[in-house]
């Protein structure tokens, strides 16, 4: 299935090591799964690219399908789905989301 | 209209029939959920596929009929 939502998908994953499919923008989030990711990521000093879903329905649907995932906020590393905010706040709970993204060497954001 | 837990138990259990399921409605409205699911299914899978899974079971309705549904998924033992 190609098309040009599954193009623009790829091209957003291949841009950035570490993209964000949210619910608002991380400073505003608008939905408290988004919020929680957002957070987690703070805590854990990652940079990483973020897209409002609730801008482009398109997208949206076309995540979903990308995905077969059917909600958000998704985390992609490296153009891997790593999961929704479940399984993110699991993986960083245990220490595993700071050891995955280390071994898949995406750096921490810098000391402001 | 959303989703009853018995509902809710009864697509997750008509998919993995061995599954153990305990269900906790979040907000009340039945609409958001938390369920931690323990399935011999889920063995060896990574904890997206184990998610994949469960909303295998759930088709069309997650994201429509049910807003929200917090997973927590483990192999049992």
């Amino acid at each position: 299935m190609t098309g040009p939502i599954t193009a623009k998908i790829e091209q957003q994953l291949n841009a950035d090591d570490v993209v964000l499919y949210m619910k608002g923008t991380p400073v505003f989030p608008m939905c408290g799964f988004s919020a929680a990711v957002v957070q987690v990521l703070a805590q854990v000093g990652v940079k990483y690219q973020s897209y409002n879903i609730l801008d482009d329905l398109d997208l949206r649907q076309g995540l979903k399908d990308y995905s077969n995932w059917p909600t958000f906020p998704q985390l992609y590393v490296k153009g891997e789905l790593v999961g929704g905010c479940d399984i993110v706040r699991e993986m960083h709970e245990t220490g595993e989301l700071a050891t995955f993204l280390t071994e898949q060497g995406v750096t921490a954001a810098p000391a402001a | 209209m959303p989703m009853s837990v018995p509902e809710l138990e009864q697509l997750i259990k008509g998919f993995l029939p061995d599954a153990e399921v305990t269900i906790e409605d979040l907000a009340g409205d039945g609409d958001h959920y938390r369920a931690r699911i323990v399935s011999a299914a889920f063995k060896g899978k990574t904890r997206l596929q184990q998610h994949q899974l469960v909303y295998k079971a759930l088709g069309e309705r997650m994201g429509g009929q049910l807003h929200a549904l917090a997973l927590t998924t483990a192999a049992p033992g």
